[in-house]
């Protein structure tokens, strides 16, 4: 199966990508712009059939390697 | 004194790191990540560099190699981990070390001499050092020491805060600080200090002819502290 996830910088941790992309999007004329924070996507195509399963195989990953908890939350967005 | 110095793939100072404590009186070997055990030590040095081309996160991918799980037991049981630079991050992949290094507030790679201060001589590293402010040199991208608020308490009531940015007078105030980093921090123990990660580079320091002799003095007074 095909495990989508998505990690995010919580919410008080200072995101100096996301304000430069935000600083240059307002020079481009987006005004309307709050903010913007940087994150990460992974495709993850496990050896597994049953979505609860894959879907726990990357949990594991994401607490375990691809995401930092201190500074970090993970969302498994999709399984097909 | 036997130290080992790991390497992993995209180490780059492990040779500057060699041949420091090799000129400080170490009997140094060369440890390839992908090996399973450690040479008998006294202390073993995570050196600086771009392990994995800091993918993922610095450090994330090395924290997970195979001589790591080694390194970590070896720190556990009270043997002397020390990580600069690339080996700071590593250390708090692990989990030796609180905290997270982030991407340096501005931006911009940081390469130059800094001045920082070590007040906390209550360790195997600082103990007998005679001074507090000292030059040392820092090139790093992701040197912005981060944690939560409550790792942060905890630090502090263990006083496990090993280094911070200063001036050439020791202030540490936020002006002295090159990279963001929580409270100027630039170096940090475990709880029970045989840990040490820190961001600058004291092997860069042991020359008066090339450098200074900063490095020297801490290589030199950290020798005998293990003797």
């Amino acid at each position: 199966m095909k495990v989508s996830a998505i990690i995010t910088l919580k919410k008080d941790v200072l995101d100096p990508q996301g304000k430069v992309i935000h600083q240059t999007l307002d020079g481009m004329g987006f005004k309307d712009v709050n903010e913007v924070r940087q994150g990460k996507y992974f495709e993850i195509d496990v050896k597994e059939n049953d979505p609860k399963k894959a879907q726990k195989i990357v949990e594991d990953m994401c607490n375990k390697l691809l995401a930092n908890l201190v500074i970090e939350n993970y969302k498994i967005i999709e399984i097909q | 004194m036997k130290s080992a110095v790991i390497t992993f793939p995209g180490s780059n100072c492990d040779r500057d790191m060699h041949v420091a404590l090799t000129k400080f009186g170490f009997k140094n070997k060369m440890v390839w990540h992908n090996d399973n055990e450690l040479p008998k030590s006294d202390l073993v040095v995570l050196p600086g560099g771009f392990s994995y081309g800091d993918y993922l996160r610095c450090g994330s991918m090395a924290s997970k190699s195979k001589i790591m799980q080694s390194v970590i037991n070896f720190a556990k049981s009270g043997g002397l981990v020390m990580g600069i630079c690339n080996g700071f991050q590593i250390l708090v992949e692990s989990g030796l070390v609180p905290g997270i290094l982030l991407r340096n507030k501005y931006l911009e790679f940081i390469c130059k001499n800094i001045f920082v201060k070590i007040d906390n001589k209550d360790n195997p590293y600082f103990k007998n050092l005679d001074k507090e402010v000292f030059e040392l040199h820092i090139a790093h991208n992701e040197g912005n020491y981060f944690c939560t608020n409550d790792q942060l308490k905890e630090i502090e009531d263990n006083n496990q805060v090993a280094i911070y940015y200063c001036n050439d007078n020791g202030k540490t105030e936020e002006k002295y600080n090159p990279n963001g980093s929580l409270k100027n921090i630039a170096g940090i123990f475990n709880k029970e200090k045989n840990v040490l990660g820190m961001m600058p580079h004291p092997e860069r320091m042991i020359d008066q002819s090339l450098s200074g002799e900063d490095g020297s003095l801490f290589f030199k007074n950290l020798i005998n502290n293990i003797k």
